[in-house]
């Protein structure tokens, strides 16, 4: 994985001392909490309903066994004993103590890690498919290219000040893992005619009050020339991205209202001018120094055996083991969802233990996906009995990944202070409902997806089933959403209705779910038989004897 | 309040002249909009002339007349409008603008730095920065990852 040269460290170490005179600052009085805020909000700082809370940057997903570590101790050391994985694949502690949070920098800087640009008006950590450098289907390991615009976008002198947030995704796979089309822009690694790998670009997709898939804005766009075409949409985002309403500010709006010819059209004038003035070319040999970074570990010559499919074991490998592009290897989910727990947390003894478990497997890195859950990328298909074993009893091999149980979901109104409902509660009791596995094997692939506020950090509006918190006249109401998807054939999920009550949701999950049994086709997916039948034979179901009171 | 131009104090030999203000003699610095009303009459002053461009304004607009201006002014309505960076970026990359740029109004310590680095040679400071704090600003950080119109070397260069 990447390993920071003298120029790294030193950029961080500093950041670091630049926060300590910020929060020195802030603690002073000398800057109002509204100059702090974004200057904070930069370090991934925020201000939450109950305390703090830190959000520290795990580029394209990537941990080592040293840095789970590092987070187990500052979990001990300055939070409550545990952390959360949030949907971008980054880290979260939710009661860091303000005067604390430069000592905590400081302890990350000494693994390399840090919390720069995880929020704040600016371009946000760098996120990728977290199957990266494993994937049986993958061009190229797309996470060079994560590395290369993480470290362009870091303290970036223009874009430091966007109207909004900036995400960005990169994926190199014909399956999409990352969200692609949700995000202000991303980078699909693609190979065109004559064989060239270059790079498709997207931009303006997002969730938020206004959901939008994004477009193609550059079709191919040569390797040294990513750099310059991403500055030229940056700048025209800029410029012309709106700042008079909070809630039309992200790109995804400018894209859409200007539509995709005037999209492309000025963003080619501005990569031109940008090409012609031949400063952002990134030559080959700093790629291939990146990309030396990242250089898959040194294989064994194995070949792929039958693996188990008996007992535990075999479920677990049955739902939560990928293949792998190398024989004799595998991809295994750690589901963070246990039935009745809280999506994407883990607790300190939990990551100090899958660090021993890859020390003693020979297994450099770790994975945070999008989905909340930890991927170890390349397992010995021989180890996988072992690895479920040290799994089981560590409390982390639940084998749900993607099934109904294996939940996104945001921290809601117990955590956050956007929410306009409590969101954990009810993943919780789905869990439940659902947590027979015969039953959730059954059903197959169906993701949830769940949201407490219109802000949508639990990507309701992508899930198979999206479930929306609203508040009416401070009650908490649960809106229905079906047919989303974030993946490659991705789709805004549809409003059912008017929303269910706190006790009803969880029924009317049920009865969708129920539908899709019995009307389902062989081989078809929830997605796919939403996608054939509509909203209607769903919704006829979905609000039960509801459907004759007052709604 | 003080000015910082080239990263010492200096004197402002600028008078801002309001919009409905008579000119006093020497270098004015003037609205865009009083320099479109008055533009002949303005170039013609055997003066030193500079123009104030508001956030919303690009300096595109201003066309071949930036080569007979000394200074341009980006005014901060508020430090969280960021359009400004890129104005700068655009004066001295793209529109190869060599006179003074100068950051007034509500921008931040922690700004100044990248307003250095986008191309601003001068600064009216806010009253919470003295000189100290805004040499302190520049000194933060050794390195710059990306390019931009300072021409510093980037940490990919000095890899070598």
């Amino acid at each position: 994985m990447y390993r920071y040269d003298e120029f790294d460290a030193r950029f961080v170490r500093e950041r670091t001392e630049q926060f300590r005179f910020q929060v020195e600052r802030r603690l002073k009085g000398e800057l109002t909490e509204d100059q702090f805020k974004p200057l904070r909000l930069m370090n991934g700082l925020y201000l939450q309903l109950h305390a703090y809370m830190l959000r520290i940057a795990v580029p394209y997903g990537t941990l080592s066994a040293r840095q789970f570590r590092k987070l187990a101790e500052i979990a001990r050391k300055y939070d409550k004993g545990y952390g959360h994985f949030t949907t971008r694949q980054n880290m979260q502690f939710n009661w860091p103590a303000l005067k604390d949070v430069p000592d905590i920098l400081g302890e990350l800087a000494t693994v390399e890690m840090h919390c720069i640009q995880t929020s704040g008006n600016c371009i946000r950590n760098v996120t990728a498919d977290h199957f990266a450098g494993a994937a049986a289907d993958e061009i190229e390991d797309p996470r060079p290219v994560a590395e290369l615009i993480r470290q362009w976008s870091s303290l970036h002198p223009e874009f430091s000040f966007l109207p909004r947030k900036f995400k960005i995704a990169v994926i190199a796979a014909r399956e999409d893992r990352a969200a692609l089309r949700y995000h202000d822009a991303a980078v699909e690694i693609v190979k065109n005619a004559e064989g060239r790998t270059g790079y498709r670009v997207w931009v303006g997709g997002g969730m938020g009050r206004t959901p939008y898939l994004g477009y193609v804005v550059g079709d191919f766009v040569e390797k040294p020339d990513l750099l310059g075409f991403l500055e030229a949409i940056m700048r025209v985002y800029n410029e012309n991205g709106r700042r008079d309403n909070l809630f039309k500010a992200r790109i995804k709006i400018l894209a859409h209202s200007l539509g995709e010819t005037e999209m492309r059209e000025r963003v080619l004038r501005e990569f031109k001018e940008i090409k012609a003035a031949g400063y952002l070319q990134v030559p080959e040999a700093e790629r291939a120094r990146i990309a030396a970074y990242f250089a898959p570990p040194e294989f064994e010559t194995l070949t792929d055996e039958p693996l188990p499919t008996d007992g535990d074991l075999g479920r677990w490998i049955a739902n939560n083991v990928a293949p792998h592009k190398q024989p004799g290897y595998a991809i295994a989910t750690i589901s963070l969802k246990p039935i009745g727990g809280v999506p994407g947390d883990i607790n300190a003894d939990q990551l100090d233990g899958v660090a021993q478990l890859m020390d003693d497997f020979g297994l450099t890195e770790i994975r945070a996906s999008h989905e909340q859950n930890l991927v170890l990328p390349h397992v010995r298909q021989k180890d996988l009995p072992a690895v479920f074993a040290r799994l089981t009893a560590l409390g982390l091999a639940t084998p749900n990944a993607g099934l109904i149980t294996d939940i996104i979901c945001c921290p809601g109104l117990d955590y956050c202070d956007l929410a306009n409902a409590r969101s954990i509660p009810i993943a919780q009791e789905i869990a439940k409902r659902f947590a027979d596995l015969e039953r959730q094997e059954d059903i197959g692939e169906l993701k949830i997806k769940m949201s407490g506020c219109i802000n949508a950090c639990g990507h309701h509006h992508a899930g198979h089933i999206g479930i929306l918190g609203v508040d009416k006249k401070g009650v908490e109401y649960y809106q229905l959403l079906l047919g989303g998807s974030a993946a490659e054939d991705a789709s805004i999920g549809e409003i059912m209705g008017p929303g269910f009550g706190e006790h009803e949701i969880v029924d009317a999950v049920d009865r969708v779910v129920e539908a899709y049994r019995k009307l389902r086709q062989p081989g078809e997916r929830f997605l796919d038989t939403y996608r054939r039948l509509g909203m209607e034979p769903f919704k006829n179901v979905a609000y039960g004897e509801q459907l004759h009171a007052a709604h | 309040m003080p000015l910082i131009r080239n990263g010492a104090v200096a004197e402002d030999t600028y008078v801002t002249v309001a919009d409905d203000a008579a000119l006093p003699d020497g270098a004015v610095i003037v609205s865009l909009k009083r320099f479109r009303a008055e533009r002949s009459d303005l170039l013609a002053r055997n003066h030193a002339l500079g123009v104030v461009l508001t956030s919303d304004q690009s300096p595109e607009t201003l066309g071949p007349d930036l080569d007979r201006l000394s200074v341009v002014v980006l005014e901060f309505p508020k430090f969280r409008d960021g359009r400004p960076f890129s104005w700068a970026r655009l004066l001295r990359t793209r529109l190869k603008f060599t006179g003074e740029i100068r950051a007034r109004g509500d921008f931040l310590y922690d700004q100044i730095a990248y307003l250095k680095r986008v191309g601003v040679d001068a600064f009216e400071l806010p009253p919470a920065i003295t000189p100290e704090l805004f040499a302190r600003a520049l000194s933060e950080m050794t390195n710059v990852y990306q390019p931009s119109a300072d021409g510093r070397e980037t940490i990919s260069a000095l890899r070598g």
